[in-house]
């Protein structure tokens, strides 16, 4: 019967799809633990010499340190930026808002080569900065703020508006309705908001590498290690650390989310 | 009235949107202690109004007094009102003492008189076990009953609502309409209730403005908006009305004699200082009317002969549709069912006589337009 057969077409494709997506990131922590060098079957054997390997790496903790801390500056930076841009969006009739919208916007769609070359030469030949992790987090600000604002904006739209005028009409200040209102309100997307940004910059590598100076990010010193085959495994340890983190970050985020009370009114947590 | 006896005092004020004017040049005043109500139909302006007197949009021609303080440039968190909104707009992310403590932690009050407030407030709206429930675990009607609670508890000179009722099914809000009309008689706040439901207005408030396109067309308590419209607008908008156009002949022995074309003469009992032109309407209430299957005897009374042609059952009361003589719209009649049986629908289809006395219509000018 096709009514019969169609759920389990459907539950194979399913599968497969997971398989296709998830695969090959879970041969990372496989070959992390593989006594070999060669990322190749059939394994060797059971080995944490590669997370040894990993911790003693000097060069790769900075730039591990150097990611993180670039990272989080972003994600914060971006969120706020985003926030303001979506609350004016979203507030104020602001003449024309959609020229506005669109320009913030753009950066979604111009090719991250282009961007920046172009950052680069601002930077570096006009403005005359010099090259380190301030300028890769400067790009990566720029990046990241289309997507705050989208889902802060959509946030934002999804709330009632009477919310912040009856804070308003209750004696508040404009800055104690954003504190006790707006905020615990936005909270779930703020948090998304932070997440996004946060990986978009860990892992972004083309602005990374055209404006990092002397000590580069993450990605960009993966990219220069793959010539060492040695190193390989090495990075598959650390891969694999960034793997369970990035997991248990994001468990932590949708406790956090789901304990900060859902707002039955406002349809949708996250945008 | 003068601006003195106001405690509201709307002087003059215009609000434009673009080139729209959403409410224009409207002055008139609101007594203390009053419950005043702004009807009319949505698009009328009231809510503009409203959202003026709170202080979230300023007029953009004249001035709003409250209590004698001219309040332009008066930010809503500065002024004597608090509002009760068409949602409510109660705070999802509080519980309900936290939601009705909201504006007094904007005030110097020790946590102690807070909580004493906030339980004053929950046993007002008769909802003392309720404090520690989320928004999300409440009906519609403690909802409303929240947000009364929060902005009484400030303590404002004018409680302003805006279709607070709208909301909520027909059972419970005419039980709200009542406890709102005892409530605002004990706290003795002056309340401005807006709304676009004719009857909500009509047993609730001291006196009702009737808005329509941004103006008011008259200020009067229920019943002299109900019995005395003094305009073919009002008389249209508030419950149902019979119109017969004509044209004023005389007035003599305090009777108008109105020359209505088709229906003869007919007489209008004169209404001391008004101003009549030429053309003139007159209008009669559905229920003032009185039917019978045979020929009134001759008698001071308006008679208009017709034939009937349907009847609307309504359980309380009958509604008859009468074609009359050379009349496209049909006359409405209404009769109180006041036994079980008395249906008329033999009748239907046959000739009926309506009359009327002289006293139960009112004479408007025909609309000038």
């Amino acid at each position: 019967m096709g009514s019969r057969l169609r759920p389990s077409a459907l539950g194979t494709y399913a599968v497969l799809f997971l398989i296709f997506l998830y695969g090959p990131v879970l041969l990372l922590p496989l070959f992390s633990v593989n006594d070999s060098i060669y990322i190749t079957f059939p394994l060797k054997g059971f080995t944490f010499n590669w997370y040894q390997q990993m911790s003693q790496n000097d060069q790769m903790i900075n730039a591990l340190k150097a990611s993180l801390k670039v990272a989080a500056s972003v994600s914060v930076i971006a969120t706020t930026l985003g926030f303001i841009a979506a609350k004016a969006v979203t507030r104020f009739a602001l003449p024309g808002r959609a020229l506005f919208v669109g320009f913030i916007m753009l950066p979604l769609i111009i090719p991250s080569l282009v961007l920046a070359l172009a950052l680069l030469v601002v930077l570096r030949k006009i403005l005359g900065f010099e090259l380190s992790l301030m300028t890769v987090a400067a790009g990566h600000v720029m990046l990241c703020v289309p997507f705050s604002m989208l889902i802060l904006i959509s946030r934002l739209e999804g709330f009632d508006r009477n919310l912040e005028e009856a804070a308003y009409d209750l004696g508040d200040s404009a800055l104690k309705v954003l504190v006790r209102v707006t905020l615990p309100l936005v909270w779930p997307a703020i948090v998304s908001s932070l997440l996004l940004c946060f990986t978009a910059s860990f892992d972004e590598y083309l602005i990374a590498a055209f404006l990092s100076g002397s000590d580069g990010t993450l990605p960009v010193f993966i990219f220069s290690q793959l010539r060492f085959p040695q190193n390989l495994p090495g990075v598959l340890a650390l891969g694999s650390c960034i793997l369970v983190g990035s997991v248990i970050l994001v468990t932590l985020a949708e406790v956090v989310r789901r304990r900060g009370g859902p707002v039955k009114e406002s349809g949708a947590l996250v945008s | 009235m003068t601006a003195q006896d106001g405690f509201i005092y709307i002087k003059s004020v215009s609000k434009l949107f673009g080139s729209l004017r959403a409410v224009d040049d409207i002055s008139f005043t609101i007594r203390e202690g009053e419950f005043f109500s702004l009807l009319g139909p949505s698009g009328c302006g009231k809510t503009t109004l409203l959202r003026m007197l709170a202080g979230f949009e300023y007029p953009t021609e004249g001035e709003i007094y409250i209590d004698g303080q001219p309040m332009s440039g008066v930010a809503p968190n500065s002024r004597a009102t608090n509002m009760v909104f068409q949602n409510y707009a109660i705070f999802p992310h509080l519980d309900v003492r936290q939601n009705i403590a909201y504006g007094l932690r904007n005030r110097q009050m020790t946590k102690a008189a807070i909580d004493d407030a906030v339980d004053k407030a929950l046993h007002l709206i008769k909802m003392p076990s309720y404090g520690h429930r989320k928004p999300h675990q409440l009906s519609g009607g403690q909802r409303q009953r929240v947000a009364l609670a929060r902005a009484l508890v400030c303590q404002p000179k004018v409680l302003l609502l805006d279709e607070p009722l709208g909301a909520l099914d027909k059972k419970l809000r005419e039980e709200m309409q009542l406890e709102l009309r005892q409530l605002q008689q004990s706290v003795g706040i002056t309340f401005v209730f807006v709304t676009h439901d004719q009857e909500e207005a009509l047993t609730m408030s001291d006196r009702i403005a009737v808005m329509s396109k941004g103006r008011v067309l008259q200020i009067d308590t229920a019943q002299q908006l109900y019995e005395e419209p003094n305009c073919r607008e009002v008389a249209g908008f508030i419950g149902s009305m019979n119109f017969i156009d004509g044209r004023l002949l005389s007035t003599s022995h305090g009777d108008h004699v109105v020359d209505a074309g088709p229906f003869g003469q007919l007489r209008v009992t004169a209404k001391e200082g008004q101003v009549l032109h030429g053309n003139v309407t007159i209008a009669v209430r559905p229920e003032k009317i009185t039917l019978s299957e045979t020929p009134f005897p001759s008698s001071q009374e308006n008679v208009v002969k017709g034939r009937l042609a349907a009847r609307a059952y309504l359980g309380d009361r009958n509604h008859y549709y009468v074609e009359t003589v050379h009349n496209l719209v049909p006359m409405a009649v209404a009769r109180q069912n006041m036994i079980r049986e008395g249906q008329v629908d033999h009748l239907v289809g046959k000739d009926i006589w309506l009359s009327w006395s002289p006293t139960s219509a009112v004479l408007l000018n025909a609309a000038s337009s």
